[in-house]
């Protein structure tokens, strides 16, 4: 147990730490940026992730999974807050000229990305994981038309015991969502932060655990950089596509869709 | 013809460990080009001395870039602006004439400032203490070939082994961390067979004694490996950090120290 505690009390403990949960964190944001861009497949597919999601995993799992990634990011903030702490105290007399000579800008404002995002996380779950962000619940009819549409699956609507499964319109509450032009600013302003923050964290997190040296350091700054564009350019894209009419809410839940439509023809 | 000009000096004077330092400005003319900045410093405490002032003291030895003694961050930059030297070996013709020069020590809570430009970096020698040293056969020395090292090995335990334990690394460090000078310090040891016996232990020994001494941690930015006169790389840290993940995850099953 000791040994415990003198890991986690050293920097280096600390800054493993880190690195394992910011690897899952990024692994997460990845997975998630997947799961978003369904959207433009239709709603009846975005729809049906949802319901995958929530219904046909069991909600331990789900659960399960909700807890070990706040666990994480508790972890990780945990990490960073102490660590700051501790580098402050290192330096009580500043100098009063100091160059930076060649850490990137992504890599000193982490505390600055980080604490925008979490702030961001904090928004992003009430606004659509707790739905209860004033004005935006989505769930109430007097705000919206009812968000419970059929569950679509190659275009026909799922049945079972002789009942159509209904599910949430999530493809609606997203473009609800990012109708409203600051809820969408602050979505690409903070992914645009994430960006920052990956393209140091994810090579980062290869150097605190030991795994870099110079050659890879070199790649895995770039494949950094185009993690960080990939995940920013994956989110972004949905609200500005909201904003430019490209995505269109549908009260049916995808039914009504021309792709749906067809493959109703066909079936019959 | 030499070319001389004419300096600005913005130098932290401080009598002790207790008092407070300020900046002193002073002008200092026909600076040969040709001197090095160590010697520019002699030059100014020259005309100090002579207006029956205190001279400017500083930290020096071998002015050659060997010893590690000179300590001064340059313009906001730890040993000045050239990559790969130490103040000793930076000379005047990487400025101008008119310039205004803005000299100060290092700044880090381990490192208190003794008087103007010196200061104290005992604490690195506790973290040599701490394990840096290898167990030894005493008695006549063995034969030079007796194990043979890869020239790989060699070669990389001698780039870390380049460390002169300046401590630029922690004065340019935005958190005052000594990870690169202990990180050099254990994988030079810890990468040679001599090293192998202590070698767990000698890495949770010196990050141990490098956190207690209250240097900060590392945020892989990089800076140390810009300031360090050396070039020391920052595969040193990467290194350090696994050996630091070995060394607990052995100590957590079978304790080592």
């Amino acid at each position: 147990m000791s040994s415990l505690c003198s890991f986690v009390q050293s920097t280096i403990g600390r800054k493993i730490l880190m690195a394992l949960t910011g690897l899952v964190l990024v692994l997460f944001v990845m997975g998630h940026m997947l799961g978003n861009l369904q959207i433009f497949l239709g709603a009846e597919v975005i729809n049906a992730y949802a319901y995958k999601l929530h219904y046909v995993l069991p909600s331990s799992a789900l659960w399960g999974i909700r807890i070990f990634l706040l666990v994480c990011i508790a972890i990780h903030i945990w990490a960073a807050v102490t660590l700051t702490l501790d580098n402050r105290k290192a330096r009580p007399q500043g100098y009063q000229e100091k160059k930076t000579i060649q850490a990137s800008y992504s890599s000193r404002t982490m505390r600055m990305s980080g604490i925008i995002l979490l702030a961001f996380i904090v928004f992003h779950i009430a606004h659509f994981t707790a739905r209860s962000v004033p004005g935006m619940q989505y769930e109430e009819a007097g705000v919206l038309t009812p968000m419970e549409v059929p569950l679509v699956k190659h275009g026909e609507a799922v049945m079972k015991n002789g009942h159509g499964v209904m599910t949430f319109n999530v493809n609606d509450m997203m473009i609800a969502g990012f109708q409203v032009w600051w809820v969408s600013a602050f979505y690409i302003l903070a992914t645009g932060l994430l960006c920052m923050h990956l393209t140091h964290g994810f090579s980062s997190m290869f150097q605190s655990v030991g795994l870099r040296n110079t050659l890879w350091r070199k790649r895995l700054d770039r494949v950094a950089l185009v993690y960080g564009w990939v995940v920013f350019l994956g989110f972004a894209i949905i609200p500005l596509a909201t904003l430019a009419g490209v995505l269109k809410s549908d009260p049916t839940g995808g039914l009504a869709t021309e792709s749906a439509a067809i493959i109703e023809t066909h079936s019959k | 013809m030499e070319k001389t000009m004419n300096l600005t000096l913005r130098v932290w004077r401080q009598k002790n460990r207790l008092s407070v330092g300020q900046f002193e400005t002073y002008q200092l003319s026909d600076v040969s080009e040709d001197s090095s900045f160590l010697e520019m410093l002699d030059i100014l405490s020259e005309q100090l001395v002579a207006d029956g002032h205190e001279p400017v003291a500083f930290d020096h030895d071998c002015r050659e870039g060997i010893c590690g003694m000179c300590s001064m961050t340059i313009n906001g930059q730890p040993h000045g602006p050239e990559n790969g030297t130490t103040a000793c070996q930076l000379h005047m013709r990487h400025f101008h004439d008119g310039q205004t020069i803005t000299i100060e020590p290092w700044r880090a809570k381990p490192f208190p400032v003794i008087k103007d430009l010196v200061v104290d970096r005992s604490p690195l020698d506790k973290i040599i203490q701490a394990g840096g040293f290898i167990t030894a056969r005493a008695g006549s020395a063995v034969d030079a070939n007796a194990m043979p090292i890869a020239k790989q090995t060699a070669d990389y335990a001698m780039d870390a082994a380049a460390c002169i334990g300046c401590g630029a690394c922690v004065a340019a460090c935005p958190n005052a961390s000594a990870m690169l000078f202990t990180s050099a310090k254990v994988a030079h040891m810890n990468s040679l067979p001599q090293g192998q016996p202590e070698k767990h232990r000698r890495t949770l020994a010196m990050v141990t004694t490098m956190d207690g001494e209250g240097f900060g941690g590392c945020t892989n930015i990089g800076e140390c490996e810009a300031s360090c006169p050396k070039n020391i790389p920052l595969d040193m840290i990467a290194h350090l950090n696994r050996d630091y993940a070995l060394a607990q995850l052995k100590n957590f099953f079978e304790p080592v120290a």
